[in-house]
């Protein structure tokens, strides 16, 4: 599949952006975070403009942005619907959210927090799904695929949290959990690519023409002389060529440094934890990207299977 | 609303069955296709640079060839490939704006163009690449069986059919209700073991393709050496010889 810049980049944004709320919403009722409203009122900040420009940068792939507002309709059979539909509520309780932080109201915090929490996970679990429930695309059509979604937006959020709590002196426990996530990230990413490794194609040239009775089949002629949608969008396998380095990149850049950094964060303390905390979020940004660029670049389509193995 | 119908039993399953044995690649129910649908219901079809090089443009129809097997058993296969129509279509159920969706009366799979927003999605669904965007109009375009034909009064009964079908000069497609085993096109399907595209993925095609037919039991005699034209023998007495013996 061709990586779309406009979905990397909102899939990531938004991914680190509710998983920014949902952690807030969480451990701030539980008092583990610092005191202070400013810092809760950042960190909320910080998480709706992620989500905010994620979701902008999702419109750019629409052919017809202006008529974005028809997608919230088709909420009963289609997960892109129920992710834009999800995406809209969760802003509800996420205002009410950042004004009861910003103000210390302590009574409208707690629920609406945890309305926020709920709302991001459920949002980001549909996107997840949008993959997942595709089944010509094996690489997406995964078990895994969904749970790696709430993960990596999970892991990217409190790392995100950890540096702006080490900033406010408290950021014991988020760069605790940001260390775990990425450890565990560490090893869900790897675990997913042994798998779909492992995983022949469901669907093969002779399947795709019925002709596997008669032998092995091969494409003589393309319908085309030039390229078309199909396999501009859907035969793009440039990214396979360095796939092997892009996956340690993406491992080393997204999960292992990150994890590593929110160690010494703990360990070190002080000034040395701050400039170790922007790193480390810094760095599972920019390592998700890869990974998200990868998702795309990896994903085989069955259109494929009809035309000449394409470069 | 990109929810399915219920299926009833008995409905109708419009769709087409495509004669891999006959069908010779020549292209013209693409062209046609192209033609007739450019100023159909779901027009343009718009074409990208069409005078120069890297022209391209959207297709409902494309005839791609394959070679099966090996030695005497080998085939040659031209294979035209195009929506099939499918009982239960991903690419409706996942369009978020309710601009795809099935038709309960026949089956036909469409887009509303007004509706769509062109995120796509369709395409990503579908096994069997379907749709395909048109770039100017920024909405998805797919095949609509030729809803604007099958049903058109003003043209003749017989013609009825979609424009791939009406234009094949080799009868390799068929068009009819597969919903109907009574149909001319079920029991085509019946008698030639008519089998849909990738099963494996669940979305229950309704088209169906003809198997090409086993070859004949070639004769394995060496071919007769044709012998020289009675106009190229020169000679007189070689061209009476040759006129008597070839009696």
């Amino acid at each position: 599949m061709k990586p779309a810049p406009s979905i990397i980049f909102f899939t990531v944004a938004s991914g680190a952006g509710y998983g920014l709320l949902f952690w807030l919403g969480v451990l701030k009722p539980l008092g583990i975070l610092p005191a202070s409203s400013m810092f809760s009122a950042t960190a909320a900040i910080i998480a709706l403009a992620l989500i905010t420009a994620g979701l902008c940068s999702s419109l750019l792939h629409l052919g017809r942005p202006e008529r974005a507002w028809r997608a919230l309709s088709q909420w009963r059979s289609s997960w892109l619907s129920r992710e834009g539909v999800a995406a809209v509520l969760t802003f509800l309780p996420a205002t009410v959210f950042l004004i009861a932080l910003a103000h210390g109201e302590n009574a409208l915090m707690v629920p609406s927090g945890l309305l926020s929490a709920l709302g991001a996970a459920v949002t980001v679990y549909c996107t997840g799904m949008i993959y997942a429930s595709l089944k010509p695309i094996k690489e997406w059509h995964h078990p895994m695929v969904a749970p790696g979604y709430l993960l990596f937006a999970s892991f990217s959020g409190v790392s995100l949290l950890a540096m702006l709590a080490i900033f406010w002196g408290g950021g014991f426990f988020p760069a605790l959990v940001a260390a775990a996530l990425g450890l565990a990230a560490l090893m869900f990413k790897r675990a997913y690519w042994a798998s779909v490794d492992a995983t022949p194609a469901g669907s093969t040239r002779e399947s795709a023409t019925g002709l596997g009775f008669i032998g092995k089949v091969r494409p003589l002629e393309s319908p085309h002389t030039e390229a078309n949608y199909l396999l501009r969008e859907m035969a793009f396998r440039v990214g396979r060529v360095h796939a092997a380095k892009l996956r340690s990149i993406a491992l080393l850049l997204g999960f292992a440094l990150p994890a590593l950094m929110f160690c010494l964060a703990i360990i070190l303390g002080g000034g040395a934890a701050m400039v170790l905390g922007l790193l480390g979020a810094a760095s599972a940004i920019a390592g998700l990207l890869v990974e998200r660029w990868l998702i795309f670049a990896e994903a085989t389509h069955t259109v494929a299977l009809y035309y000449p193995t394409q470069r | 609303m990109t929810s399915l119908p219920t299926p009833t039993p008995g409905a109708r399953k419009l769709g087409l069955v495509i004669d891999l044995d006959t069908c010779v690649g020549c292209h013209a129910c693409a062209t046609n296709c192209k033609e007739w649908n450019t100023s159909g219901h779901m027009a343009p079809l718009p074409d990208h640079q069409p005078y120069s090089a890297a022209q391209e443009g959207v297709w409902f129809n494309r005839v791609h060839a394959y070679e099966a097997g090996d030695g005497d058993e080998g085939r040659t296969v031209h294979f035209p490939r195009s929506c099939m129509h499918c009982e239960t279509p991903a690419c409706v159920t996942v369009c978020p704006t309710g601009a795809s969706y099935k038709r309960a009366e026949d089956g036909i799979v469409l887009v509303n163009t007004d509706m769509c927003i062109g995120c796509q999605l369709c395409a990503w669904a579908c096994p069997y690449g379907a749709r395909e965007l048109d770039e100017d109009q920024g909405v998805m375009k797919k095949c609509t069986l030729c809803v604007d034909r099958i049903y058109n009064e003003t043209i003749p009964e017989d013609r009825r059919v979609p424009a791939c079908v009406s234009t094949c000069p080799a009868n390799a497609r068929h068009f009819g209700d597969l919903g109907d085993p009574n149909s001319d096109v079920s029991k085509l399907v019946a008698e030639r073991g008519g089998y849909e595209l990738m099963p494996e993925m669940g979305y229950q095609p309704v088209n169906r393709y003809l198997p090409p037919r086993k070859a004949s039991s070639q004769v394995k005699t060496a071919p007769k050496e044709a012998g020289p034209l009675p106009s190229q023998i020169t000679n007189p007495l070689l061209r009476w010889m040759d006129k008597v013996l070839s009696r």
